[in-house]
């Protein structure tokens, strides 16, 4: 109450050296301010929600209607033909199986990969927190240094690497390069996180006894639910989304559903299909957007959470 | 006798030794065991990879790295090479109005978020869905609704307007604004998100004495609440930054690097030199600039924001 009270009284005192009157708060509606604030919003909305809405409307068309209609044009009807084609039988270079093998093959790379990946970061982070070593912080300090690197950097060697280790051109490999270069953000993830735990808990289980693993299994695991969501979400749709290391590491049979997207819509040859193309790249995003709309404000908390730094 | 003395001795080295390791090696033990797939990847990847990429791009390695030393040959082909002084002209070019975009409108959303709006969510998740997209969607959706017969200019050509181009995609002069509304597209929400966060952690106090000195909105937000939001900021631009440097996906999936060459990019150059092109010293060179670019950009915020923090590690 008060606070509106000093806005409105405050409102004549900043519309004022701007010479014109602009509307006083309390009356929220259809003040030139609300219409251009909203006007701008919405302006924005537009540009953020065309694509979708391009996206999902072409995939439902049908070839002649898309030659002779408008991309702006709802479908006539909604016809799943394009959907069952990218499914089943759209062509990704030399093979016509459609995009379902690549959808199975980023399920076994984005399953395993996030497991991986989880686990071995939430094991760092409660050894940086609770198990300090000498040069542990050394390490850490070089891990969220080198996330900044860009993959190009070391991409060769690793090519090398798992060719040595006879992993290159399969999918252990990719789940391999995704638990490496997630690391990084998981690993701070967790620490923060375990650092925000009360230490007493810890310092009471070691004084019963407990030991490393233990501690961390039957107290510290159960503690972290929230940021494993958080880290969850971020891995999930991190993994899914990738395509340089699926192209690279996975090998032309197991490419990752963005691989072969990419190569339906870029490397097709003959008249391109365009209500195909956009039925497998809804495909392909639907994933991603499920865990987004799903998650809601935890997915903000994960992007924020990979953002706020130290 | 002197060998009963040296005998003691050894044994008291001897003695010593295990608490020499103890305090070592076996100390915290399982948590060091623990810690081993974090030490590999620090020692193997991060530290191990990066040194054998900087040292192969002084070899002449072409299609295995076998090659022998050749000093900065590479490097003097590179910064020769047309293609690669396009890609950093495009890099550069994109990245300045990316970052400036980026930053500008996802500011300019978050003060608008930050107005006691009605929606509020929903404006959010609009804004913020295709950052959980890949780029190669992004760039696909793009690539479509950018065709010049069957996308937008066809559409408004057809609703009467004959003179509407929009044709960047096929314009070398323009496909990089291409890129950059695909860019923007993506990664403006995410700013926003991080900004909006930035202006909710400004104190309310701050607020009531700007509106008892009478000062403008507009004003408290450019000249009091910006530079309060500097942490924020800093992160925007790290996290925008690096991204730009890494820039691979969308223009693989929107132009390919065309029409021509004319918007190729670092990180294209690398990896086709590496796999199709059979250049690998050539490839090291240029990924190697990548990360010395990086480096340029990481160092001083490096210091400015963990310059203090060196000593507690």
């Amino acid at each position: 109450m008060s606070n509106t009270a000093t806005m409105s009284g405050s409102a004549p005192a900043a519309s004022g050296p701007a010479g014109e009157a602009r509307g006083p708060r309390p009356r929220p509606f259809f003040t030139p301010k609300k219409i251009m604030l909203y006007t701008t919003l919405i302006f924005f909305s537009l540009y953020f929600l065309f694509p979708l809405y391009v996206m999902v409307s072409t995939s439902f068309k049908t070839m002649p209607e898309i030659r002779f209609g408008s991309i702006f044009a709802l479908p006539s009807q909604i016809n799943f033909d394009a959907w069952v084609r990218a499914w089943t039988s759209a062509c990704t270079g030399l093979t016509c199986n459609g995009l379902s093998p690549g959808f199975w093959n980023s399920v076994k790379i984005t399953i395993p990969s996030t497991i991986v990946s989880i686990f071995i970061a939430a094991i760092n982070g409660y050894a940086l927190v609770n198990w300090r070593f000498k040069g542990s912080e050394i390490f850490f300090s070089i891990l969220i240094f080198g996330s900044f690197i860009p993959y190009q950097v070391m991409l060769y060697p690793l090519v090398i690497i798992t060719r040595e280790l006879g992993i290159f051109g399969k999918l252990e490999a990719v789940i391999l390069i995704h638990t490496i270069f997630g690391m990084p953000i998981l690993t701070l993830l967790f620490r923060n996180y375990f650092a925000s735990l009360p230490q007493e808990l810890f310092k009471a289980a070691r004084v019963d006894g407990a030991g490393f693993w233990r501690i961390f299994f039957e107290i510290m695991l159960p503690m972290s639910l929230p940021i494993f969501v958080v880290a969850l979400i971020l891995q999930i749709t991190g993994i899914w989304n990738d395509f340089l290391f699926g192209a690279v590491f996975a090998g032309t049979h197991n490419q990752p559903m963005t691989v072969q997207l990419n190569n339906i819509v870029n490397s097709a040859q003959g008249t391109p299909e365009y209500n195909v193309n956009m039925a497998a790249t809804v495909l392909t995003g639907l994933v991603p957007l499920i865990v987004y709309f799903v998650s809601g404000k935890l997915f903000v908390r994960g992007v924020a959470a990979g953002a706020v730094k130290g | 006798m002197a060998d009963i003395a040296v005998k003691s001795g050894e044994e008291a080295r001897d003695v010593a030794r295990p608490g020499l390791l103890q305090k070592t090696f076996l100390k915290n033990l399982p948590a060091k065991i623990a810690a081993l797939p974090m030490m590999a990847t620090v020692l193997v990847v991060f530290v191990g990879c990066t040194i054998w990429t900087i040292y192969y791009s002084f070899t002449n390695s072409k299609l295995l790295p076998t090659g022998k030393f050749v000093g900065f040959e590479q490097y003097e082909r590179l910064f020769a090479a047309n293609r690669w002084n396009i890609s950093v002209t495009n890099l550069l070019t994109y990245g300045a109005m990316s970052l400036v975009l980026t930053l500008g409108l996802g500011f300019l959303l978050a003060v608008l978020m930050d107005q006691k709006i009605r929606f509020e969510s929903a404006f959010r998740t609009i804004m913020l869905y295709p950052f959980a997209l890949s780029f190669i969607v992004t760039g696909l959706v793009w690539q479509w609704i950018m065709n010049p017969t069957l996308g937008l200019q066809g559409a408004i050509r057809n609703l009467g307007w004959e003179g509407f181009t929009f044709d960047w995609i096929s314009n070398p002069r323009m496909v990089l604004f291409a890129l950059l509304i695909a860019g923007l597209w993506q990664g403006v929400g995410f700013c926003m998100v991080l900004m909006l966060a930035g202006l909710r952690g400004v104190d309310e106090e701050i607020w009531k004495a700007a509106r008892v000195d009478g000062i403008p909105t507009w004003r408290t937000y450019i000249s009091i609440v910006l530079p309060m939001m500097r942490g924020v900021l800093v992160t925007a631009v790290v996290l925008i930054g690096s991204g730009i440097v890494r820039l691979y996906d969308l223009v693989v999936a929107l132009t390919n690097g065309g029409p021509g060459i004319s918007s190729e990019v670092p990180a294209k150059y690398v990896v086709n030199y590496m796999f199709s092109g059979g250049n690998i010293g050539q490839a090291m060179a240029a990924a190697t600039m990548m990360l010395v670019t990086v480096l340029i950009i990481m160092v001083p915020w490096a210091y400015l924001e963990f310059g203090g923090k060196g000593k507690r590690a």
